[in-house]
């Protein structure tokens, strides 16, 4: 168990530092965002949009930018064939659980990164802001465990960019259609309190979720 | 010797329900009327591509377990007949909807959730057409299969609180009873039973090639 969270540790740091090095992750996902905010303020014109439709609009960015570039952790040990010398060194429950955590504050900065474009931009109204960034943080959790254990299947697929989107959608959507909804009423104002179940089936889905992936991962990642 | 017996069962029994939905008539029910016969189809299909997904994802754990690949050929057998009886459950079901509700498809939540158990199902298909390897094919889509049920159960909670639904009450209502009329319920009982039969029979004789094809492909007798 110690050596789990030791290499965890390990395995994160040299996320850090890998992508630190070329900071391709995340300029690409900073990069995918603004466009994406650019795009849909130009289509929208002079229109203002709505606050019910921009709530959508925030997660399919997040979803979208998150899907166009979290693969990467598991696909560049693919490429650069550096993931038989990680077979080697580390635990094997500890390569998910490090390369989750990088994701994460990876899907956090963007996270952040992006409703600030939303609020500044497309004057995003959000009423009750504490309600919103417990939910904000949530969805994100759930969206990125998903999202990386698709990651090291995608990467021993071919075609593994049309791939990934097509593997997380039907896994991600009761995922979406929740945060959606929780985020959506939180921005107009609702009590974090009356949105308790919510915050219970998210949870849920967020510990099963992740129970099934650290149990799976050894099976991926094998061979 | 077992699929014999499947294949007699079910050829009675699914004759009998095909007969008896057209010729018995209907009490009244209100909203539904002769409508309602769609029951004696739609149920038993939806029942199946569920029972087929969820015998999929047994035999995914079964293969990660033992790596033994008639479990990979059971996994994927169960699920391509789940898939298709999961199209017949959507069409039987939008067919019903053009004529009751007005339009073929408008997003129930019972709609969204098919829609999202062919979505899951199609998902699971790509990914084992791009991946080359038999063995490493077998280990992720067990992976996959695995993954995407434990998210199914979700739907059941999540959907009706953000949508209301116009469905009818499933077949057991919320009360925990069966509110049928009695002749109606040996008909959708018959069906019932005669459709899964059909389904295990399908399902073992789609195995058995299956496994015949993987012996010819490595010439092994």
């Amino acid at each position: 168990m110690n050596d789990f969270f030791q290499n965890t540790v390990e395995i994160f740091k040299k996320e850090l530092k890998s992508e630190f090095r070329t900071k391709y992750v995340l300029n690409s996902l900073l990069m995918f965002v603004l466009i994406c905010v650019s795009v849909i303020r130009f289509a929208a014109g002079d229109e203002k949009i709505d606050n019910e439709i921009l709530t959508g609009l925030f997660w399919v960015t997040i979803f979208f930018a998150s899907v166009s570039s979290l693969a990467r952790t598991f696909i560049k040990e693919q490429d650069k064939e550096t993931s038989i010398a990680l077979k080697l060194t580390s635990v094997v429950d500890s390569v998910y659980s490090g390369k989750l955590i990088f994701n994460l504050i990876l899907s956090y900065v963007t996270g952040l990164i992006s409703l600030i474009l939303f609020v500044l931009i497309m004057n995003y109204e959000i009423k009750n802001f504490s309600g919103f960034m417990l939910f904000f943080f949530l969805g994100n959790t759930g969206l990125v465990i998903i999202l990386t254990s698709i990651a090291s299947i995608v990467s021993k697929a071919n075609n593994k960019g049309t791939l990934y989107p097509v593997l997380a959608f039907p896994v991600l959507i009761p995922l979406l259609v929740s945060i959606i909804h929780a985020t959506k009423l939180t921005a107009e104002g609702a009590e974090t309190f009356s949105l308790y179940e919510e915050v219970i089936i998210i949870l849920c889905y967020i510990i099963v979720v992740l129970t099934a992936s650290l149990m799976l991962f050894k099976f991926i990642w094998e061979d | 010797m077992t699929i014999k017996i499947f294949k007699y069962i079910a050829v009675v029994l699914v004759t009998v329900v095909i007969f008896l939905s057209f010729l018995v008539p209907i009490p009244y029910i209100p909203a539904l009327g002769d409508k309602a016969r769609v029951l004696y189809y739609h149920v038993p299909m939806s029942w199946i591509s569920v029972v087929a997904f969820f015998m999929s994802m047994v035999y995914a754990i079964k293969y990660l377990k033992t790596r033994d690949p008639q479990y990979d050929v059971k996994q994927f057998s169960a699920a391509e007949l789940g898939f298709i009886f999961c199209i017949l459950a959507t069409a039987t079901g939008s067919l019903w909807a053009k004529f009751n509700w007005g339009s073929f498809w408008n997003w129930d939540p019972r709609q969204t959730s098919i829609f999202i158990l062919l979505l899951i199902y199609g998902a699971y298909f790509v990914l084992r057409a791009s991946i080359d390897n038999y063995e490493q094919r077998a280990r992720l889509s067990s992976v996959y299969a695995i993954l995407a049920f434990v998210t199914v159960p979700f739907f059941v909670f999540i959907m009706p609180r953000v949508v209301d639904t116009l469905h009818p009450d499933p077949i057991v209502n919320s009360r925990g009873k069966i509110d049928m009329d009695p002749k109606m319920l040996y008909i959708f009982l018959t069906s019932m039973v005669g459709f899964t039969f059909l389904f295990l029979y399908m399902f073992q004789l789609k195995v058995k090639t299956e496994i015949l094809n993987l012996k010819i492909k490595n010439n092994l007798n």
